[in-house]
This record gives structure tokens, sequence and C-alpha cells, in this order.
């Protein structure tokens, strides 16, 4: 297992995981979806390439209604 | 067609930013709905193509994600992200980048907020946002206040179109000084669009009779008793209030003047 921050919790994952599996495992759909990792957006297409590591801080976030 | 849609057609120009072009001079958000089927019905009823969206994060302890694309199609609907909720330029800055990467579009609606109680936006960090985000490629859409010098600015910093408030963010109070729109519209070159504070439909008529491009507005719709209905009431009342001011209305008189012959009358 590893601690990462995730939307400004602290969690506690199985370690291995890419950004995509993270986000499928949550039931996020990632075309929905854009991460912020460390601070740096990541690309769409390197979800399923980078693996989450102890200690990240990522944020998800999508589109809401607003004004 | 209808006939007032051959009249609008034939007298007024395309409305254009950043080098598209829109069919509706009304933009509306996309918030404070009850439900998403009413917020897709009231944008429909308002004819707006241009929406706004803000970015959050997830709700990761809800059991289902519940995102707006989930109920708006981009292919209907333009979704132009917003950085409500930003209070300094670094902020704005990092809603933007994330708005983009979600919407796959350079279009954004730049908010920087200096003021908690009024919402007021801060002027110069909105300037500062806005010189980094044009120089990144963004098409910056600048809500701001009803200031000349600042509009000014905004327009010299690069920005698609500079958005001054009507009146604070969600009073719906209408223009309360319709005198520094004009003024505003009549030295800018870019479209200047007016965004917050317009309450019902006669707000949004005297704003577009300023000759001011377009109006955007969130809360008069979505807080409306009825939000369909209210959303193509602000149609109708962007559109008369454009043809107003195409047509050019009479001057305004402290007298009055017969609409009648003099002529003409009986011993």
């Amino acid at each position: 297992m590893i601690h990462v921050r995730l939307n400004g919790k602290q969690r506690e994952i199985d370690s291995g995981q890419t950004v995509g599996d993270l986000l499928v495992s949550l039931d996020l759909r990632p075309e929905l979806i854009v991460v912020e990792r460390n601070r740096e957006i990541l690309a769409r297409d390197r979800y399923r390439e980078v693996v989450v590591e102890e200690g990240d801080t990522l944020e998800f976030v999508h589109f809401v209604g607003g004004g | 067609m209808e006939a007032t849609q051959i009249v609008e057609a034939t007298r007024d120009v395309p409305f254009v930013i950043g080098g598209r072009e829109f069919r509706s001079r009304l933009i509306v958000g996309t918030g404070k709905y009850e439900t998403n089927r009413l917020m897709v019905d009231a944008i429909r009823a308002s004819g707006a193509d241009m929406v706004t969206v803000a970015v959050r994060r997830v709700d990761l302890d809800r059991s289902q994600e519940e995102g707006i694309l989930h109920h708006l199609d981009p292919e209907e609907f333009f979704l132009l992200p917003n950085t409500a909720g930003c209070y300094s330029a670094e902020d704005a800055t990092r809603y933007a980048r994330l708005g983009r990467a979600a919407g796959f579009t350079d279009f954004l609606k730049l908010e920087v907020i200096g003021d908690e109680a009024t919402l007021v936006p801060d002027v110069s960090a909105t300037l500062e946002a806005a010189r980094e985000l044009v120089a990144d490629g963004f098409k910056v859409l600048a809500y701001t206040n009803d200031d000349l010098v600042t509009a000014l600015r905004l327009e010299d910093a690069g920005c698609a179109a500079v958005m001054p408030l009507a009146s604070p963010i969600g009073s719906g109070l209408g223009v309360v000084n319709p005198h520094f729109i004009r003024e505003i519209k009549r030295r800018l070159d870019v479209p200047v669009i007016v965004d917050a504070g317009v309450g019902t439909a006669s707000d949004a008529c005297i704003t577009m009779e300023q000759g001011v491009d377009g109006v955007l507005m969130n809360t008069a719709i979505a807080a409306a008793d009825d939000p369909v209905a209210m959303a193509e009431a602000m149609n109708l009342g962007t559109r008369a209030g454009r043809l107003a001011y195409l047509a050019g209305r009479m001057p305004a008189r402290g007298i009055a003047v017969p609409s009648s012959p003099t002529r003409g009358m009986l011993d």
C-alpha cells in the first residue's frame, strides 16, 4: 500500500496502480476527468502509463454547473 | 423563419468572439439549477449557444460522479470554462489550465474576485492573469468592473472580449451605470459583453440597448420561479434590446410632442 493525497484527503491505495487504474477503481470515466498530479496537469493519453507513487498529490477535477 | 428573425438577420452583424461566430448574443451559466433536466430545458429556451461551466473537484464520497458533461452535449453547446471562485492570479491561471484540459478549448471566462462580500473583481490580479493566459494561447473573456481604464488595459493585454458587470454577481440589480457601459463599448474594439447583475428581461433589454455585443447571466434565470419561462423571456429581452439599439431610438424630450396632426381640426 502507498499513501497519496487525493482531492484533499489522505488515502491508502494499492501500489503499482496507474492513474487510469485508480480512476476506474473509483468508477470514474477517464475521458471526463482532468488529473493534476503534483500541481502538473497530466495529459489524458498518459493516464494508462503513469504509475501513482508514494506521497503523490492528486486532484481529479471535472466541469460542474457555474456562471 | 419568423418575421422578427428576418429583421434581425438583415440588420445585425455576426457575433464573433476570438474568431468564432455565435448565434446568440445571450450567454448563460449552468449553476444553481434545482435539477440538471431543468438546466438543460432552460438553456434550450434561452437560445444561447455558449454556456459557462466551472471546474471543481470530483466528489469522491458520492456513489455516482455527476459532472455536467453527463447532461450537456458539447456538440450542442459551446462550453466556456470559468475561473469562478478564484481570488488570485495564480489560482485563476491554474483553474484556467484545468478548464482547457477538461474542455479542449482555448476560450476562457477569466474571473478573479477581490472581495468576498461583494464579489467585486480584483482588477489588478485579473490583468496579471489575463497577460499570462493570453501569452499561453488562451482566448480570454475577462470579467471586470464597469471601469473604462481597466477595460482598456484588458484589451491592450490581448483579451478576446471584455466583460464589465451590470451590477454585483447574483444581485439582480440590473445595469447600475449605463453611462459607463456605453463609454466602455464606445472606446473598445474587442467585443464588450455585460456579465453579471441582470435580474429580469427588462434588464437584459436595457443592457443590450447600450449597444454592447452580448450579455451573460446565470442567477436571473436559475433563481426564477420558472427558469424555462424566464430563459425565453431573457432570449426575447436580449434580442429586443439589440434590435432597439440597431434601430436607433428617438431622442427623449422633457415635453410632449403630439403624434397626430395639429392641422385639419374642426371649427
